[in-house]
Formats: structure tokens, sequence, C-alpha cells
């Protein structure tokens, strides 16, 4: 999630809450394309009160992998790759570069973490360590953690 | 940025749509569909505001789909246009959508028809019509170049004519056009109509201008 640390925080909460209910109900964990209509429509009735996200809702259901973008316009999108928040432009550059549908996992979280060192780089709103969650058909997995100081001297080693 | 285009043909509606899905200067998409059916034979394309576009075309949809599972059978192409532009309307001194329409379809009373529709409710039937900056751009080429016994072919050219136009004097790119014909036997999705397609339609071609293109002088 990107924009408000408040919003954010707050309306991934209760998106958390919202989905945990449906779950409760009806026994089967709700739809990618469920929640984040859920997330847009809450969204969509603060527009204009101020609210400020922008957010990527990625996760694995009947219809296989899916990642929404999900924004407090009240937009919503489907999509195969997304970069949101006020390094987007500059993480777009990275992954547009290295991207394909079929890259093997390795290379996809090559690409990711990259993305987001160049983003954090030359971003003053971004910056700190870069988190790295690989979403399968089993559930999330935490791959990694790292500082971006860290990855900007192993890129800059590996320059020479 | 965004462009509809829509023009009535022989017993046809054409209606094109850009597939850019925007937010400040990133383009997220370049394959967004803005099109919705809204019967077996209507087609309304719309653009604007982000959200307000997904939220009240939905709205639309579904409340035109209540109406036939209420009555057994769909509402007219005119019924929908004043039913769309009557919420349109009652919204805009509350919580005002800012959305622009084109409705295409095809009914057995009123034959085929395109209406347009302003996010101020300002709603017209038309032959041909345009919303966006490239309405600015191609308005005039459909003056000239529309007639209502289009066949599909000559609609196809005839939007390729104004892609072309836009893509020499637009400043902005549209990644490509999202093409549907409505007739009376359904909407037909036609292949998305890419830059590569209109590139060669440009009027000056080999630095000659086409002289067909000009009428002859009136005294």
């Amino acid at each position: 999630m990107a924009g408000g640390a408040a919003d954010c925080s707050f309306w991934e909460r209760v998106l958390a809450k919202h989905c945990r209910v449906y779950e409760l109900r009806n026994k089967e964990r709700i739809s990618v394309a469920a929640a984040s209509k859920l997330l847009a429509n809450m969204v969509y009735g603060y527009k204009g009160m101020g609210l400020s996200m922008g957010t990527m809702i990625c996760g694995w259901d009947k219809r296989g992998p899916g990642l929404y973008y999900v924004d407090s316009d009240g937009q919503r999108l489907d999509g195969n790759m997304f970069a949101v928040g006020s390094g987007a432009t500059y993480a777009y550059g990275v992954l547009d570069a290295g991207y394909s549908y079929d890259l093997p996992i390795e290379r996809a979280l090559a690409l990711g973490q990259q993305a987001i060192y160049h983003a954090t780089h030359r971003d003053a709103y971004s910056g700190g360590n870069v988190n790295l969650y690989h979403m399968k058909e089993t559930g999330w997995e935490h791959i990694g953690w790292t500082d971006v100081l860290k990855l900007h001297y192993q890129y800059k080693n590996e320059k020479k | 940025m965004e462009f509809l285009i829509g023009f009535e043909g022989k017993d046809f509606v054409f209606l094109a749509s850009d597939t850019s899905a925007a937010r400040s200067i990133v383009m997220f998409k370049q394959d967004q569909d803005k099109m919705t059916p809204l019967g077996k034979n209507t087609m309304m394309a719309m653009c604007g505001e982000a959200g307000d576009v997904a939220q009240f075309s939905e709205y639309i949809q579904k409340n035109l789909q209540l109406y036939k599972i209420r009555n057994g059978y769909e509402l007219s192409t005119k019924g929908m246009m004043n039913f769309t532009r009557k919420q349109l309307a009652e919204a805009l001194r509350k919580n005002p959508y800012h959305v622009h329409t084109l409705m295409a379809g095809c009914d057995s009373t009123d034959g085929c028809s395109l209406y347009y529709l302003d996010y101020l409710s300002s709603s017209v039937k038309v032959p041909f019509a345009a919303h966006g900056y490239g309405a600015y751009f191609v308005l005039s080429l459909l003056d000239r170049w529309h007639k209502p016994d289009l066949t599909k072919d000559e609609a196809m050219i005839l939007l390729k004519k104004c892609m072309a136009e836009l893509k020499k004097r637009f400043i902005v790119t549209l990644p490509a056009m999202m093409v549907r014909i409505v007739d009376k036997n359904g909407i037909h999705t036609m292949p998305p109509l890419l830059e590569k397609d209109y590139v060669t339609m440009d009027t000056v071609q080999d630095g000659e201008p086409d002289r067909s293109i000009v009428r002859p002088l009136i005294l």
C-alpha cells in the first residue's frame, strides 16, 4: 500500500475484517476480485474527503492468481503487473525492461527487488527496506526483508 | 485523455473507445475495456472520472438487468438512455458523477440509434459523436465523411481516418481502440485497432496530398 500511512493501515485492517467475516459466513475464502471490490467500494464512499491510497491486492483463488490495483479515487484495475505510489514511475522503468509473463520465480523476485530499490534511490518519499512476498496457490510466503543500503552497495560492486 | 467515438451506419451502430487506464502521468493499462453491454442489442461506452465510471456504469447495467428480470423484456435503447440520463441528472446536484457516455443500440421500434450523453446530463440522439479531447480533432472529419448509409467496411475506414488524424495532430498517443458493432443480431466485438492499422491512412503520403478530399470551389 502506498499513500497516507493512517489511511492505508486503517483500511487494510477494515478490509481484512470484512474478508474474515466473509470467510466465516460462507465457509469459503473471498476471491481476489471480490476483496478488491470491497476495498474499492469502501474508499469510493469517502471520495473527495481526502483519502490518499494506492494499493495492490493479490491472491490466489478459483480463477488462479489474481492481481488488482485499487486507489482512493475508487479506481480498480486488474492486470499482470503494477507499480503504485510516488516511486511508481521509477519502478516501472526497471520492471518494463525486465518483465515477461513467464518469468521464472527467482528472476521475478530479483526484478521486483531491483525495481523497488531503484524507486527508493530516485524517489525522495520512498526508502528503507525492500519487502518481498511470493504469492502461491498455497498462500503467501515472506521471502525477505532487505535494507536498500545493502542492495545499493551490492549493485554498485556488480557494476564494476 | 480518454477518447470515445461512435457513428450510425446503414443498419448498425459503430462504437470505439481507447484502451488506456491512467492516473496522473502514469498509464497503468493499455487494454482497458470501457464498454458495458446493457442488453442483447445495446452497448454503452463510458469515460471520465476514475471510480465514477465503474460505479455509475455498473449501477446502470445492473438496474437495467433488474428491469428485464422484473418485466420479462428489455427496455428500448431510447428507454435505456432516458433512464441513464435521469439517474445522472438526479445525482448532478447531490453527488455528481463526472462521466461521459455514448450509447448504441438496435431495436425493432426505432432501428439502430446512437445517443450522446455528457456529465451534465445533456442527452441527444445523433448520427455520430465523440467524447474527450479527441472529439475536437475528429468531429470535423465526421461532418465531412459520415453518411447515413455507411457500410461496416466504410465505418472502419472512417475510424482509421480519425485515428490517423489524432496520431498526426493530438499530442497524446492512444494505445489502441476497442471496436464494437451493434446491429439487430447483437453486439459484435472486432479485433482492437492498433496504431499499425492506421498509420498508412495519413492523407498526405509521399508528400503529395490527396486531392479527392477537396470539394470544388463554390462561387
